[in-house]
């Protein structure tokens, strides 16, 4: 049952994203895709479950540190790199202000 | 189910909503800002109601040293990547995702290979196969999203070689190479205990092939490859979630999924040209991109002071920028140059093709940078009705975008791919480097348009010469 439920989840998300998506306009596609990008760094959380079950297997946990490493990488470099990106769009209020 | 197990759940469906509105919100210049935060926070939230999770982690040590390597290493680069080298870093952190969801994968079977070898599965838990399965597939997706990601940085970064690579038998040893892939993964899941080396080749296999995927892409492609894999790292993301039967996982990595899939169909949509089309032919490699009728014609210079004379009389002046406005470093001497003429009482407006650069959107983040405002940039449909009314269209290091032979040749090889029509404009300027000098053949007719005149010269240094035409005016 697990099991179905799983692919019940993934199947809606699939077609969430689809229709999330669609309507970006092309401005913003930079971002966007590093954005993304960094959500996909959503596997931090399994690799800090297997880097911390240090009683199952030593070599689970090196792999899991492994990890840690690259999933922090990818959250930490993708969230601050798109927020800068970001900052840099202004309308043309915001520019003259500047 | 314990209190501290719901607790976990709730915040990863909080984690999940905030995902989503934050990528909502990306949708728009005014609230992207925020959406990415949102999004950073239900990462934030996700990551805390993991860690609280005492049943399963028991010693913080390793996950803190693994952290704080990740994060400097991070933050430094994100702090340090200059606008212009964004596509190739957004490979290599789509690359660390992709082999963070393998090490996931490896980390899992290894928790698991001892209960699986007495042959006891936990009560609730899927059968061995579906979760064999699922390590397969993170380990795969995983491995080919980390080792292409690697090769598209090095084309994007010009370490290595941006023309696709191309050689005989490479359809044969690719076939040879998914068979092995698919026979690895029955032997694995059929016996996951007993097939430790397979798994092993396994992964080797996968490093193999996302090389193989990535070098027949030439470098003009790129935005299509970087959207694919981008996809790639999230649909890994997503099998990491099955492994370890965590619907955050899930949920988070199909949005990315499917995200990667909607930017490549609008990008390949951008070239005229089919997904397929773009990873096996190899276009852009000296025997495709030489075809299509050549132009001849002469093409007629313009210097910087007459480019200021005709620029000072325009009222409506249109930029098109192009991959070697980045390489130029031009854009903010562009924007410059685009306030002046404001100033002069002319509509300035900034055209981007969907496929100008290196990645999608890669030129609105360019001129982002220089400041121009979001409302002066213009897409290509927008523009393209409006452009017999526009007097002059400045061409900054563009070329296939603009090329008029994708209109009207059929012998082409970008025939079919929609264009900017800069040459629907009175007049075109086109800044470029150098060109045989008089009669060429060319392949872009639009350098010898009736109404085309060619500055010649570097980019930047060129419009800084009109530039300061107008200041000593």
């Amino acid at each position: 049952m697990t099991l179905i439920l799983l692919l019940f989840t993934f199947v809606l998300a699939i077609f969430l994203g689809l229709e999330l998506i669609s309507k970006v306009p092309a401005t913003l596609h930079t971002p966007l895709m590093s954005g993304a990008n960094a959500v996909s760094g959503i596997t931090i959380v399994g690799a800090l479950l297997a880097a911390g079950a240090t009683e199952d297997s030593q070599m689970g946990v090196i792999l899991g540190t492994a990890a840690v490493v690259f999933a922090t990488i990818n959250v930490a470099g993708g969230y601050l790199v798109t927020d800068r990106m970001l900052a840099m769009f202004k309308s043309k209020d915001e520019s003259s202000n500047s | 189910m314990t209190n501290v197990e719901y607790g976990i759940q709730i915040s990863y469906i909080v984690a999940a909503i905030l995902f989503i509105r934050g990528l909502k919100m990306l949708g728009s210049p005014a609230t992207a800002r925020r959406g990415n935060m949102m999004s950073a926070l239900g990462m934030l939230v996700a990551v805390i109601a993991t860690l609280v999770n005492t049943e399963i982690i028991t010693d913080y040590r390793w996950i803190a040293g693994g952290v704080i390597i990740g994060a400097f290493i991070g933050v430094t680069a994100a702090r340090l990547v200059p606008m212009t080298s964004m596509p190739e870093f957004v490979a290599l952190f789509n690359g660390s995702g992709g082999i963070a969801s393998l090490f996931v994968g490896w980390a899992e079977y290894q928790r698991s290979m001892a209960a699986w070898s007495d042959g006891v599965v936990a009560e609730g838990a899927p059968p061995i196969a579906f979760t064999s399965t699922a390590i397969y597939l993170a380990v795969l997706i995983g491995g080919m999203t980390a080792s292409g990601s690697l090769i598209a940085y090095g084309k994007l970064s010009e370490r290595i070689n941006s023309k696709p690579f191309l050689f005989s038998g490479q359809q044969i040893f690719n076939a040879l190479l998914l068979a092995a892939i698919v026979g690895c993964g029955v032997a694995f899941v059929y016996d996951p205990t007993e097939m430790y080396p397979v798994f092993l080749v396994a992964i080797g296999l996968a490093l193999i092939l996302g090389v193989m995927a990535t070098i027949p892409i030439g470098g003009a492609d790129m935005p299509v490859v970087i959207s694919l894999l981008n996809s790639y790292s999230g649909l890994a993301a997503c099998a990491a979630g099955f492994v370890i039967s965590n619907t955050v996982l899930i949920v988070s990595g199909s949005l990315v999924g499917a995200s990667g899939i909607v930017l490549t169909a609008i990008m390949c949509k951008a070239m005229n040209r089919s997904l397929a089309n773009v990873l096996f032919s190899g276009f852009g490699s000296g025997a495709t991109a030489s075809g299509g009728s050549k132009v001849m014609g002469e093409a007629k210079p313009i210097s910087a002071e007459d480019t200021y004379y005709l620029l000072e009389a325009s009222s409506s002046v249109v930029f098109v920028p192009g991959y070697g406005m980045a390489v130029a470093q031009a854009q903010h001497v562009v924007k410059e140059l685009g306030d002046v003429l404001e100033a002069n009482g002319a509509e300035v407006r900034f055209a981007v093709h969907p496929v100008a650069g290196r990645m999608p959107g890669h030129m609105n983040v360019l001129l982002a940078e220089a400041n121009v405002p979001y409302e002066q940039l213009a897409e290509m449909d927008e523009i393209n009705p409006q452009m017999e009314t526009v007097d002059v269209a400045v061409v900054i290091g563009a070329n296939d975008v603009v090329n008029p032979a994708a209109r009207e040749d059929e012998n082409s090889p970008i025939y079919g791919m929609p264009i900017i029509n800069v040459d629907f404009a009175r007049t075109v300027i086109v800044l470029k480097r150098s060109m045989a000098s008089g009669f060429a053949g060319v392949d872009n007719p639009l350098f010898v348009g009736e109404n085309t005149r060619m500055l010649f010269g570097d980019a930047k240094a060129s419009l800084s010469a009109v530039l300061s035409e107008f200041k000593e005016s």
